[in-house]
Formats: structure tokens, sequence, C-alpha cells
């Protein structure tokens, strides 16, 4: 049985019937209402992004489900495709109706090939029962949706440098503005969105956007699907509602006593447990879904080489910022480790960081150093005992 | 006379960096309507979709850049250009953001200013390069930013070993990608403008390195030479083989007669290197520095431009006689200039079944190696194998032009060394002269008149224009100055991409001495039109290729003019850096003023030309002494790499 609950609940494809016999202005205004926000970790507001595209001009629209998961620690998408994959493609068809967008893509991560032939069969199913093709369910719309495979970059899981790569070139990010809402795929009006906000959008279509609101807090409605792993006695999927803190949900997952919890995966923020009060929400500490507990016994400073070696290898190297100011990081918690890193240096990189997260072209280089700051800065007594001094 | 452009065929650079481009401010592409936006609290207006670079420069306040170049799409890579935008929680690449509402833009806060410090030490601490061992010293803009920016340590370390190696496989061009700051310019370069493709990022992250196909050394893959790369290169990372140890060292040898033949581009640029603004031609000065470096004989390139005009002219008409009169369905049409050496190989590469087409007659610089070594030495009674032929030249491609394999007409090599103009400025500095301040001085005999048709080859569209002002005038046997006023073909000249001209004959007129041999009358060219074209840099040309592949107007033309570069000559990969189109426009006036200026304007007027017809190619333009010397043959290289 699926631990996602309120997923599991739904009934089949009322949410298309229902998006089917509303307007496209209707559809977005339920969405806006629920306040539901990207579930993919920078939560910017679905409605108001599929209003953006809806009101773009342009002969083709596009559709594209962000599958490519590849946050350390997050495996969420993964569950919601292997047992929700219908929520998924209900949601992206809503959207297609919403925005007028005839072509859906699934733009698959590489290492979850092997969900590949059980979502064509899905896909197939759905082409079957007249859900997807020409005319859906009688209705007039237009839509079908393809599956394209990711090549295993993290950086792809990017909006920009996905649509780069379903283009065929380098997965790289772009600038932004434009953005994909006006100039996206193939230079076309295209929708981004993460798996689950998509599943959660078929949801609020088939129960309502009020149904929505009432869980969660009043900046970050509804509820979050979380992916838990590390230090902990039930790691797993969980469904909890927005707002919950750190603290209850590690008592959900027998967490308790933890020494600290990153919180949004490596580009996330590390809660020492003297925050455990603070809540998972947008407005407190934002969040993709990736929960990773560090029980006492863990060397904050191995978890930063851990995180950055990631960055380091998986910047595009297009920006300066981020191509070079990871490695700087990694090879200061090197220093940090066999004692060898000043405090001053411990500052100009704790600088340099911050230059990162305002002066990098793309998410990716202005989160990678949020672990770093983070640990520097709840963690400092650990810290400051092994730096070096100078006398 | 008409004149038309022709449509976009595509291009072969990637979508996202074609859409990417954003309009200049003022320019015609600009979104339509106007944006106020406020830099520094000052109010500047402009088009929607301006970028913050932009209109910070039209308020004077200069944002400083590393990845951005005028001639460029945007790539928003470096981020030394970022700036505080009001309400942005991260600042904005001012060279890739569009302005489309009322912004407040903050240029140089504590902020912005320790960001831009940040980028430039992390530039530094990768970069592998000691200034006063490098050839941009002083031309260098990762050395100006740290300048400007204060760099008086490495923040977070200096390499003290290099990681790659250098690599000096291309004729042409060196790459060392130890100094490289991965800005991309070179394969936006390489990719949008001149559509060849030969370089490319490979690698993620501090990993990325600029390389080739599978990593072969640059002589080994389909590159053109053109050297645009170089030229828009901000450090040493790329430059060009430089050959200037070799001359001095022929110049240090009493036993060699070192003869230098000076081109028109470079000699319209070359002031640049010694702080003039672009434009002011340095011709005769030139002449005064040359003979004080120790060369023995200074020529003037534009006469064997007068003579590529009389045999390429030539080998048009016999084309065209051939084709119309004689019905030959083998013979190739449209003729395509081959002067270009950059555009030349492009053809073998890229196009190598139109090969024929090609115009068998030399370039300038090459038909001059081989008439110094034959010619020359005869009447000099110097033994061509103590002559060393160095050539002054805009280009990079010219360094393996001279190097193929076929050009040894002469029964040497026809032409030694190919200097670019940034290498004999530095000649000019070692030998201790400021050139602008050097007194002028001619040319030397026998090869010392030059006329303006010469000169104008610098610039795109002046090889058609000086073949059209000589062709015209033996066709019809009236001056051109009767169809165009003071002989300028206006039609064919300008910076537009591709141009197309039609210009009916509708009179003809007794077939002039040196062709009698060739043609009996003009009759049957009476009432045709004659179709041609212009194009420049290689993008533009594909845009004609494909057109003439597809059987396009293009293919019914019957002379094409190509240059492997922007703007022609002057926009050459071995002429000053920086280029822009504003400096390539400048350098183009200065050669249209200089052409205005010559007494003879005509390749077929100018009397040594006249004479080397009289006393040594003595069966006329493509007869068979001046096959033997002044044309040549191509390879079809193909597109595949092994
Ligand atoms: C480096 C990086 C990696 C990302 N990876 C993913 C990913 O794997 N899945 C995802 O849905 N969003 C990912 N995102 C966020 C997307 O860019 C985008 O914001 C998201 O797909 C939008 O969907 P949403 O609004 O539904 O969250 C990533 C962002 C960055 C900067
Ligand atoms: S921030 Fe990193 S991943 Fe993003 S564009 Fe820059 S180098 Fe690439
Ligand atoms: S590339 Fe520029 S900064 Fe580097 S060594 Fe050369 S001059 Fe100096
Ligand atoms: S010389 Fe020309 S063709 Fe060769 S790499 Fe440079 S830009 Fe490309
Ligand atoms: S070789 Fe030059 S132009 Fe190319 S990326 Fe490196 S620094 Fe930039
Ligand atoms: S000049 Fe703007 S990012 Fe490089």
């Amino acid at each position: 049985m699926s631990p996602l609950p309120t997923f599991s609940s739904m009934a089949p494809e009322a949410g298309l019937d229902r998006a089917l016999a509303l307007s496209r202005p209707d559809i977005i205004e339920e969405v806006k209402q629920s306040g539901l926000k990207g579930r993919g970790g920078a939560g910017f507001p679905t409605g108001m992004k599929w209003n953006f595209a809806a009101a773009a001009q342009a002969d083709e629209k596009f559709i594209i489900c962000n599958a490519d998961e590849g946050e350390p620690g997050t495996f969420k998408d993964r569950v919601i495709l292997q047992d929700h994959a219908d929520l998924v493609f209900e949601g992206m068809t809503i959207a297609g109706k919403a925005v007028n967008a005839q072509e859906g893509i699934v733009f698959l991560r590489g290492e979850y090939t092997y969900l590949r032939p059980q979502l064509e069969a899905a896909l197939a199913k759905r082409r079957k029962k007249g859900l997807l093709g020409k005319d859906i369910l009688g209705s007039g719309l237009d839509f079908d949706i393809r599956i394209f495979m990711g090549a295993g970059a993290y950086i792809c899981g990017e909006e920009t440098a996905l649509i780069e790569a379903l283009e065929g070139f380098r997965g790289e990010p772009r600038n932004r503005p434009p953005f994909p809402v006006n100039t996206g795929f193939l230079g076309r009006p295209s929708v981004v969105n993460n798996v689950e906000t998509l599943a959660c959008a078929a949801c609020i279509m088939q129960r309502g956007a009020a149904w929505w609101k009432a869980m969660g807090t009043e900046k970050s409605t509804g509820f979050k699907v979380f992916s838990i792993s590390g230090d902990c006695g039930k790691p797993g999927v969980y469904e909890f509602p927005m707002g919950i803190t750190v603290a209850q949900l590690l008592q959900e997952v027998a967490g308790v006593g933890a020494k600290a919890v990153q919180v949004g995966g490596a580009s996330g923020l590390c809660i020492p447990a003297s925050q455990f009060s603070r809540a998972i929400a947008f407005e407190d500490i934002p969040t993709g879904g990736s929960i990773i507990v560090f029980g006492q016994h863990r060397d904050m400073l191995d978890v930063l080489h851990n995180f950055l070696e990631f960055f380091v290898d998986e910047s595009c190297g297009q920006c300066t910022p981020c191509r070079l100011g990871n490695g700087k990081l990694l090879e200061g918690v090197e220093l940090l480790k066999e004692g060898k890193c000043s405090m001053a240096y411990l500052q100009e990189l704790c600088a340099l960081g911050d230059t990162m997260q305002i002066a990098s072209k793309c998410g990716l280089g202005q989160s990678s150093p949020s672990a770093f700051l983070s640990v520097v800065k709840n963690f400092r007594e650990e810290l400051m005992g092994r730096t070096y001094s100078q006398v | 006379m008409s004149h038309t452009t022709i449509l976009d065929t595509g291009s072969r650079a990637p979508k996202s960096q074609q859409s990417l481009s954003v309009p200049r401010s003022g320019s015609d592409e600009a979104i339509g309507g106007t944006v106020t936006a406020s830099i520094n609290g000052q109010d500047v207006k402009v088009p929607l979709g301006t970028t913050i670079l932009a209109a910070a420069q039209k308020v004077g306040i200069r944002i400083p850049t590393l990845c951005h170049h005028p001639d460029l799409c945007v790539a928003g890579v470096c981020r030394v250009c970022v700036v505080e935008v009001e309400g942005q929680r991260t600042l904005q690449a001012a060279c890739a953001f569009p302005i489309t509402s009322p912004i407040k833009v903050l240029t140089h806060t504590q902020k912005v200013r320790q960001t831009r410090r940040h980028v430039i030490d992390l530039l530094l601490s990768e970069h592998y390069g000691e200034c006063y061992a490098c050839g941009r010293n002083n031309n260098c803009e990762l050395q100006s930013l740290a300048k400007e920016y204060g760099v008086d340590f490495f923040r977070f370390g200096h390499p003290d070993k290099p990681k790659f190696e250098i690599d000096r496989s291309s004729y042409s061009v060196i790459r060392d990608n130890d100094k490289c700051v991965l800005c991309r310019r070179c394969v936006r370069t390489c990719i949008d403008l001149q559509e060849v493709g030969t370089i490319e990022v490979a690698g993620r992250s501090d990993k990325s390195y600029i390389t080739t196909f599978k990593d072969k050394p640059l002589g080994e893959v389909v590159c053109i030479n053109c050297g645009q790369c170089i030229n828009r290169c901000p450090t040493g990372a790329l430059r060009a083989n430089d050959p200037t140890d070799e001359v001095w060292a022929a110049i240090d040898d009493p036993r060699k007669h070192v003869v230098i033949q000076t081109a028109p581009s470079p000699r319209a640029a070359i002031g640049e290197c010694f702080g003039l603004p672009p434009g002011e031609p340095l011709t005769f000065e030139l002449n005064t520095a040359l003979r004080l470096c120790g060369f023995d004989r200074i020529f003037d390139t534009n006469f064997t431009a007068d003579l590529t005009i009389i045999e390429e002219g030539t080998e048009l008409i016999l084309r065209l006689y051939k084709a119309l009169v004689a019905k030959d369905p083998d013979i190739a049409l449209p003729q395509f200039t081959s002067c270009s050496p950059g555009w030349v190989k492009y053809l073998e590469h890229f196009y190598a079944q139109y090969i024929p087409n090609l115009s068998s007659a030399k370039s300038p610089q090459q038909m001059f190696g081989a008439v110094i070594k034959t010619y020359y030495a005869e009447k000099h009674g110097i033994d061509p194998k103590d002559i060393v032929t160095v050539a002054l030249m805009p280009c990079s491609a010219k360094k393996f032009e001279c190097n193929r394999s076929e050009m040894d007409d002469s029964g040497f090599k026809d032409v030694d060394y190919g200097l670019t103009t940034r290498e004999l400025a530095k000649m000019i500095s070692e030998a201790g002269l400021e050139l602008p301040k050097l007194p002028k001085s001619d040319f030397d005999a026998p090869f010392g008149t030059a006329t303006g048709s010469g000169v104008i080859f610098g610039a795109t569209g002046g090889v058609m224009e000086a073949a059209l002002r000589t062709v015209i005038e033996l066709v019809t046997g009236a001056k051109v100055e009767n169809l165009f006023e003071k002989a300028n073909i206006i039609p064919v000249r300008g910076f537009e991409g591709v141009k197309y001209v039609e210009l009916p004959i509708t009179q003809v007129g007794p077939v002039p001495d040196i062709l009698k041999h060739l043609v009996p009358d003009w009759e049957w060219l009476k009432g045709a039109t004659l179709k041609v074209a212009v194009a420049h840099g290689t993008a533009n040309a594909r845009k004609v290729m494909e057109d003439i592949k597809a059987g396009g107007k293009f293919s019914q033309c019957h002379f094409i003019e190509f240059m492997g570069c922007p703007g022609g000559c002057i926009g050459g990969g071995g002429q000053p850096i920086p280029t822009s189109p504003e400096i390539r426009s400048a350098r183009a006036k200065a050669i249209y003023a200089e052409d205005a200026g010559y007494e003879v304007r005509k390749s077929h007027e100018n009397p040594d030309v006249v004479t080397i017809y009289k006393e040594f190619l003595t069966d006329g333009p493509c007869g068979h002494k001046s096959h033997k010397l002044l044309h040549t043959r191509y390879v079809a290289r193909g597109k595949y790499i092994e």
C-alpha cells in the first residue's frame, strides 16, 4: 500500500472531469485560490505560473513535468511516479487545458529508466481510455504526453537547463528573464512543474481549493511529501501537512535526539537541535521534501565535505562563482579538518559563500553554499576549535 | 540596377543562444516602446528590452564585463558585470538583463564591488600565467579587471604549475588553456559568428575546458584558421602562431634579401596598436618603419591585388564565354573569389563539391610571393633561394595559406612568413620606433604603384567593386565614372551580411588588346544582366551556399565575393584587438578614403601590371605562364574527422 494516504484516496480522473467542464480562467483561479506552491523546491505559486503561460501568445505551448529528482536525499517523486502516475498525468492534462498546451513532456531522471515501461504502459492505457490524445473525453481538448530520458546530470533538474537538454544541447541554465513561461522549450511558452506539484493540482481540482487550504499554514498551504533518510528509526516517504516543526517530524520518524537535520537536501539548510521548533514551510525553512537526519556522532565537517563534493561534481561550470567557488569551499572544509584553516580564511570563505548566493547564474550556485554557511553559523563552537591560530 | 538582400536560412548556433541575443539599444530589433530605468539615480529612457549594460553605457556609466562581446550573443557566464536591481534578491548580470519595466539599478555598491572582486579572485585562482611572459600583456581584459579592482594578493591562491599542454599544432592559432577564463567568447565566435563549430566547452564544473572534437590538436580538426576566436578572446589563451623571431633572424642574416609586402587592411589598423583611434591609416609611415627595421624591399600587396583582378576577371570572362557561347555544360558558375584563405578552407571542408566554382587565381599574397621569387629575382639578378618573402596581413589564415604544400610554384616556398598586424606592431616597438611619428616614405619599385582598387580589397565588397570597375571598362569600353559617380560602386559596399546586385550590360565596346586572344568580341554579352553577390563572415557564406545548393537565386549569379571574416580583411583574425562593429566600420572608412585619394583607381590601369604582362607574363592573363605561377588548386577536405 502506498505511504501516501491522500493521493491514494483520490477518485480516478475526478479532477480532470471537473477541469474539462470549467473554463481556462476558472481552472487557474481554483489553483490560485488554493495557494499551491511549487513542490520542486523554489515554491513558486503554481496558479501564477500557469497564468503567465496562459497569457503568453504562441501557436504552441508545453507542459513539462520535472521528474529529474536529483537533490541528495530526495526520492519522493520516484514513489509518486511508481504509485500515482495517473494522478501526475491527470495534473499535466489539467495544466494543458489551463494554459492551452497540446503537448506534455515528462523529463525522467536517467536513473529512473526502470520506471519507463510502466509509465509508458500507463500512458498507453490513458490514450485507450480517451484520457489523452485528440478530443479528450469528447471535450474538444487535444493533449498528449511523451517521456524524455534525462542522462544523469543534477543540473538538468533546473528548469532552463532541463529545457536545453530537451532541445538536445548541453544541460546548462539559461539567463532569466526571459522565463520559460514565455520563452521555454523551442522558444515556446512552457510550464515546468515538479511531479508532486502536478499530482497536487489534480487533487485540488477534485476536492477544491478550500479543502487544500484547510491544511498547512496560511502561506504554505496543503500537505507535502517528504523523503526522510539518515539517522532515524523509520526512514521513508511521508505525507505531512506544511508547517510541521522539525521536532514533530523527528517524533514521527523516530529521530528524536538528532544533532542536526538537513532540510532541503544538499542545497538546503542545516538546522541544529536548538532550532528544532522551527516550522518546515516556505516562510520558515523551505524545502523540496528532502530531510536528512544527523545523529550525535556525526562530524558536521564530514557532512559538509560530502555535500560540497557533490556540488563540485554537479556544477555545470558555466558561471565563475559556482564553477570555482564550490571547490574553494571544499578546500576550506579540508583545511578545517586538518586544523589548517585560519579564522580569517574561514571568514573569507563565508564572504565567498555570500557572493555565490547572490552572483551565481542559477539556483545551484545560489544555494550550494547554504549548508556551508549554516553549519559555520550554527555549529560555530564545534568549528572554532578546529581553526588554526597563528599566534 | 537592383539591390536586395536574402532571408535568413537558419543558423547552426544553438537555439538557446539565438533566442538569448538581446537587441541592442536603439536597434530595429528592440521590441517597441520605451522604458525609463534609473541607473545610480540617473534616469535613462531606452527601448524596451535594452540591457542594463547598454542603458548604463548610454549615460556614461561603465560596467565591467568579461564574457560580453559586442559581436556576440549574450552568455551571462562570467558574472563580472553584476549589478543590484531593486527588488531582486540576487544580483543581476547587466549584460544579460533586458529592461522591460522601470527598474532601479545600482552599479557600484559595496556588495557589487565585493562580488566582482571575488569573481576576479576566483578566476585568478585558476589562472596559470605571468603577465610579463604573455602576448596579451597590457591588452588583456583579465589583467585590466585585476588592476581596476585593486587585486594586490591572491585571495584564493594561484596555481604554480600548468594543467594543460599548449596546443601548437595549427599554423595559425595557438591554444593555451591555462590562461582561459571560460568566457566562451571563442565558442560563440566559432559557432555563431562563423558557423564553423571547431571548439566547444567539454567537461563540467571546475573540470570544464575549451576543446576540439575528441580533444584533437587544432591542426587536425575542421578549423578554417580565421582567427576570429583570437580577436575576441579577452586573455592570452588564444594567440596567433608568431613567426617574428624567424623574420628577425632573416633580417639579421646578411645573405638574405628580405622582402615584405604590406596589405591595405593592416595599414588601416596598425595605428590602433600605437594608441591611435581606429581608422587612421599609416601606410607610408609604415614604409619608413619597415626600412628602419631592416627589410630590404617594401612592396604594396595592392600590386598583386590588381593582378588578381586581371586574372580572376579574365577567368570569369572565359567561364562566361564557354558557358554562354560554347554552351559547355561543365563550366562551373557562379565563380567564387579565392583570395580569403579562411573562406577557401571553409569551402574545402563544408562545400567541397563546389571547388570547381572557386577561382583558380591565387590570393594576392601568394601571387606576390611567386612573382618576387621569379620575375623580381630575375629582373634584379638575385638568387631566389636567398630571398625571404614576408607578408604583412590582417589574417591568421594567411599563415596556413603560405604553408599549403602546393604554394611553391616559384620553385621555392612562395611566401615564407605571414605576419599579422599585431606581430608587426610588436617588431616596430622592439625596434624602438614610434610609428605614428615617423616620416612618410614610398614603396619600392618595381611594384610601387598601386591603385585604389587594390586598397579596397580590405573591406567586404571591395574585391567585387574592383572587379566590376575593370570588367565594366573592359567590356563596355566606357568609363565606370559614367555609370557610377566617381567610380564608387556603392551597392556592393557596406556591412550587410549578404548583398546581391544586378547589372544590365546595355552596351559593349571593342575587345581590349590583352584579351584579344581569348574572345573575338563582346556581342554575346550585350543585353545580358550580370548578377553578383557579396558575403562576409562564413556564417553569411553558408547562407549563400545553402541557397545555391537549393537552386535559389544565388545559383543564378555569375560571380560571388566571399570573405571569411566579418567585415572582410579589415576584421581579419590578425588585426589589432579589440574589435567591434564600430571599429571595423572606422577601418573600412579609412580604406575607402584611401581609395578615393588614388590617381589610378582601376586595376587594369596599373602601369606596373601592364608592364609585367609585357615583360614577363607574355602570354597574357590566364595564359600558360600565369597559370603556372598565379593560379592554384584546392583540396577536398570534407567535414568529417577520423
Ligand atoms: C540545481 C537545481 C536542481 C533542481 N532539480 C529539480 C528536480 O530534480 N526536480 C524538480 O522538480 N525541480 C528541480 N529544481 C527546481 C526547478 O528549477 C523548478 O523550479 C521546478 O521544476 C518548478 O516546478 P514547481 O514550481 O512545480 O516546483 C531544481 C532547481 C535547481 C536550481
Ligand atoms: S550556478 Fe553553477 S550550475 Fe548554475 S549556471 Fe552557474 S555554474 Fe552552472
Ligand atoms: S592572459 Fe592576461 S592576465 Fe593572464 S598572463 Fe596574460 S596578460 Fe596576464
Ligand atoms: S580560427 Fe576560426 S574556425 Fe578556427 S577555431 Fe577559431 S573561430 Fe573557429
Ligand atoms: S579561450 Fe579565450 S575566448 Fe575562449 S573561453 Fe577561454 S578565455 Fe574565453
Ligand atoms: S559580462 Fe555579463 S556575465 Fe559576463
